[in-house]
C-alpha cells in the first residue's frame, strides 16, 4: 500500500502546470468560447505530446496506456489551468474504440492529439461538437460515427463548451460499445478535473482576499472570509483522496463517488470564490469567471450528483 | 499508487477478525459513563490486552505488536465492523502515549504504558480549565516546586473520564513570570487519588458523568511525572493537540462502520427519498476519510510529518460523526427520541465533536492560516 503520488507523478504535474501556465491558457479558452478554435488545437497537441491521451490508450495504438491514475493526475492539471475541449469526451471515445476494428483508424490520432472527439451519452448532448472530428454516438444497437455535421450548437453555461446534438445513425463502428466502461473513464477524467477547477478557484480566491483590503485590514484577515476559504480546501483535500482512490480501484461507485464529492466541492467552492471576490467575480471580464462556469458545468457532466448516490447507495464502497 | 495489503498485512487483517468474531461481547456493554459500565469496558480492554490487541501498534515491551500505522487502520477496521465496544482506555492510549513516545523517558514508559495497555490504569484528561476553552495559553492552575516535585494547585473541568478513571495529565503553570502566556507551562501526570485531589462529576446532556471538575489543593507529584522540561509543556502539550484532532482519537474504522450501518438502517425503514442523499454523502465522506487517513499514513511512512492537515481531519470527522448520527435519528422517526436507542448514545457522543479538542472555528482558523497562508486577525 503506497496512497501517495510517486515522484514520477508529482514531475508530470508540474511539467503540466509549467506548460499550461506558459501557454496563457485563459486567453486560449477565451478564443474557444468565440469558436476560434486554432489555438486551442495548438494547445491540444501539447498536451497529447506530454502524453495526456495516451493514457487511455493502449501501446499498440501510440498510447501508454491504460494508465487510469496518471490520467487523474494529469486531469487535474488541465482543470487547475481550465483548458478548453471535449478533454474528458476524448477519453471516452478511446475506451469506445479500443479493441474495436475500428481502434487502428481512430487511436493514433487520439492519442497524437491530431483528432479531437466527442462523444454524446444516449439522448444528451455532445460537448464541442462542431470542434471534434470524431462524433461518438453510443446506443442500444452499437456504436455509430455521427458522419452528418452535427445540430445547431447551444451556449452552455459555460462558454467555453458548446452543446450539440449529433444527427442520427452515421457508420457503425461496433455492434456493442463498452459504454458502461467508457462512461467510467469519462466520469472519473471529469472527477479529476472538476477537482482541478475547485483548486484553481481556492488558490486565485485566497490570492484575492489577501491583496484586498476593506475597513484597513486585508479582507482575508476577517474569520468569516477564513471559515468560508477553510471549508472550501477542506472539502477539495478529501474529494482528493476520492479521486485517487477511484482511479486505482475503477469500481463504478468509487468513481461515482469521486465524481460527486469533486463536484460538488469545486461548485461550493465556486460559490465562496464569486462571493468573496464582491462584484468583480460576477464579471466575464475578469479570468475567474472561467472556472466559476466549468464548476457549474461539470457538476452535472457525466453524472450527476443524484446519478452518482444512487450508485453508491447501491453498490456500496 | 496502490491501495492494496502486502499478504503480511492481509493475514494480521484475517487474525484481527477472526480474533473479533470469537470476542465481541454479543450484547453491548453498558455505557462506560456508568461505574458498571466503565467496570465492563475496562474488562474488555483487559480482554484486549491478553492477546496484545488493545495497542497493536506499541512496541511489543509495551504489550504491543510493533504493527505500525497501516496494520492499526486495519486493525481498526475490523474492530469496529465487529461492534466492538468504545475504548475506555481512548485518552491515555491517543493521548498521553504518543506525547511519552515522543517526549517521555524509558523509565516513564515502562513505568505507564502496559498498564494503560491491560487497562488496569485508565487516564483522564486534564486540559481545560474554567476560564480556558481552546486558548490553553490561558491556564492558571499551577504548579510550585517543592522537594522531589511539585505541588498542584487550581481547577481543571471537562476531564472527560475522570468520574471513574485513575490518573490524568495536564498542564500546569510553573513559571508564572515567564514572558509569554504560553511560556512557563509544564507537563504534570498525576494520580486522581492523591491527597488534595477532589473530583466533582459533571452530568453531560444525558446526565451521564461522562466528564468531571477536577480541584487540586497543593496536591503532590514526584519529579518522575514530569514529562519533558519543565516549562516545555506548550509545545509538548501541541503534538498531542495535533494527535487528538488527527487519525488516532478517531480512526476511519469507525465512521466506516457507522455509515454502512446508517444504509442498513435506511433500507430497513423502506429506504425512503427524504434521507436518500444524507445517508449516500456519508458513506461518501466516511470513505473519503478512509482514504486520507491512507494518504497521510503514506506519507509519514515516507517520513513526512503530519502538520496542520490534522485541522482538517477534526472538522471533517467532527461533522461527518454528527451528519451520520442525526440522519439515524431522523430515519427512526419517533422512536429517535428514545434515549436507550443504539444511536442515541453515538449521537450525545457525537454532539461534543465539533467542539471538544479544540473547536471546529480554531480548527477552521489554523487551516486558513497555515494551510492557506491567510493572515492573523481579530477572532
Amino acid at each position: 500500500m503506497r496512497f501517495h503520488p510517486d515522484a514520477g507523478q508529482r514531475a508530470f504535474a508540474g511539467s503540466l502546470h509549467a506548460l499550461l501556465t506558459a501557454a496563457g491558457t485563459p486567453a486560449v479558452a477565451r478564443d474557444w468560447a468565440r469558436g476560434d478554435h486554432a489555438r486551442g488545437r495548438a494547445l491540444w497537441s501539447r498536451i497529447a505530446g506530454a502524453g495526456v491521451f495516451g493514457l487511455a490508450v493502449a501501446e499498440e495504438y501510440g498510447g501508454a496506456g491504460p494508465h487510469p491514475v496518471d490520467l487523474a493526475v494529469a486531469f487535474v492539471e488541465l482543470g487547475r489551468h481550465a483548458v478548453p475541449g471535449p478533454l474528458a469526451e476524448t477519453v471516452g471515445a478511446a475506451v469506445l474504440l479500443a479493441g474495436s476494428a475500428s481502434a487502428r483508424r481512430f487511436l493514433p490520432e487520439l492519442a497524437a492529439g491530431t483528432e479531437l472527439a466527442t462523444v454524446a451519452a444516449p439522448g444528451g448532448w455532445a460537448v464541442d461538437g462542431d470542434a471534434a472530428s470524431v462524433r461518438l454516438r453510443p446506443a442500444a444497437e452499437g456504436l455509430y460515427l455521427s458522419t452528418a455535421p452535427p445540430g445547431p450548437a447551444r451556449r452552455s453555461l459555460d462558454p467555453a463548451r458548446r452543446l450539440t446534438r449529433l444527427a442520427p445513425a452515421g457508420e457503425l463502428l461496433r455492434a456493442a460499445a463498452p459504454y458502461d466502461r467508457a462512461l467510467l473513464w469519462t466520469r472519473l477524467a471529469t472527477a479529476a478535473q472538476a477537482l482541478g477547477v475547485g483548486l484553481a478557484l481556492l488558490d486565485r480566491t485566497v490570492d484575492h482576499v489577501r491583496r484586498r483590503t476593506q475597513f484597513g485590514v486585508p479582507v482575508g484577515s476577517f474569520q468569516a472570509v477564513k471559515h468560508r476559504l477553510a471549508d472550501a480546501k477542506t472539502a477539495l483535500e478529501f474529494a482528493r483522496p476520492l479521486v485517487f482512490g477511484a482511479a486505482v480501484s475503477l469500481r463504478p461507485a468509487e468513481v461515482a463517488a469521486a465524481k460527486l464529492a469533486a463536484g460538488e466541492a469545486a461548485y461550493t467552492t465556486a460559490r465562496t470564490a464569486l462571493h468573496l471576490h464582491g462584484a468583480i467575480g460576477y464579471t466575464a471580464e475578469y479570468d475567474l469567471s472561467l472556472w466559476l462556469t466549468k464548476a457549474r458545468a461539470l457538476r452535472s457532466a457525466w453524472g450527476t450528483p443524484e446519478e452518482c448516490r444512487d450508485l453508491v447507495l447501491a453498490q456500496g464502497l | 499508487m496502490d491501495l492494496s495489503l502486502s499478504t503480511v498485512d492481509e493475514e494480521f487483517r484475517a487474525e484481527a477478525r477472526a480474533w473479533l468474531a470469537a470476542h465481541v461481547p454479543r450484547t453491548p456493554l453498558p455505557s462506560l459513563e456508568t461505574a458498571e459500565g466503565f467496570a465492563a469496558h475496562r474488562a474488555w480492554e483487559a480482554e484486549l490486552a491478553a492477546d496484545r490487541w488493545s495497542v497493536v501498534s506499541w512496541p511489543e515491551r509495551y504489550g504491543g505488536r510493533d504493527a505500525g500505522l497501516l496494520r492499526w487502520l486495519v486493525f481498526e477496521e475490523e474492530y469496529w465492523a465487529a461492534g466492538a465496544p468504545g475504548r475506555v482506555g481512548q485518552n491515555g492510549i491517543s493521548l498521553l502515549a504518543p506525547t511519552l513516545f515522543a517526549y517521555g523517558t524509558e523509565e516513564q514508559r515502562a513505568r505507564v504504558l502496559p498498564p494503560m495497555a491491560t487497562g488496569e490504569v485508565v487516564w483522564a484528561q486534564a486540559w481545560s480549565e474554567p476560564e480556558a476553552g481552546s486558548d490553553l495559553a490561558a491556564l492558571t492552575s499551577r504548579a510550585v516546586r517543592t522537594d522531589g516535585g511539585w505541588l498542584l494547585a487550581g481547577q481543571k473541568t471537562w476531564s472527560s473520564r475522570a468520574a471513574f478513571a485513575d490518573r490524568a495529565f495536564g498542564l500546569f503553570r510553573s513559571d508564572p513570570a515567564a514572558p509569554e502566556p504560553h511560556q512557563g507551562l509544564t507537563y504534570l501526570m498525576f494520580d486522581l487519588r492523591a491527597p488534595g485531589v477532589t473530583v466533582r462529576p459533571i452530568g453531560r446532556l444525558d446526565g451521564r458523568p461522562a466528564f468531571a471538575e477536577v480541584f487540586l489543593d497543593g496536591v503532590f507529584v514526584p519529579d518522575e511525572d514530569v514529562i519533558g522540561e519543565p516549562g516545555q509543556g506548550w509545545r509538548i502539550a501541541m503534538s498531542t493537540a495535533g494527535d487528538e484532532r488527527g487519525i488516532t482519537l478517531r480512526s476511519p474504522g469507525r465512521f466506516l462502520a457507522a455509515a454502512a450501518r446508517l444504509r442498513e438502517l435506511w433500507r430497513a425503514q423502506g429506504s425512503p427519498a427524504h434521507a436518500r442523499a444524507r445517508v449516500a454523502d456519508a458513506l461518501v465522506r466516511a470513505r473519503a476519510y478512509q482514504l486520507f487517513a491512507y494518504a497521510a499514513v503514506s506519507r509519514l511512512l515516507e517520513g513526512a510529518r503530519l502538520g496542520p492537515e490534522s485541522s482538517m481531519n477534526k472538522v471533517f470527522w467532527s461533522e461527518l460523526d454528527l451528519a451520520l448520527h442525526e440522519t439515524a435519528l431522523d430515519l427512526l422517526g419517533p422512536e429517535g427520541e428514545l434515549a436507550d436507542g443504539a444511536w442515541a448514545e453515538g449521537y450525545v457522543f457525537a454532539l461534543a465533536g465539533p467542539v471538544y479538542a479544540g473547536t471546529n472555528e480554531i480548527q477552521r482558523d489554523i487551516v486558513a492560516e497555515r494551510l492557506l497562508g491567510l493572515p492573523k486577525g481579530r477572532r
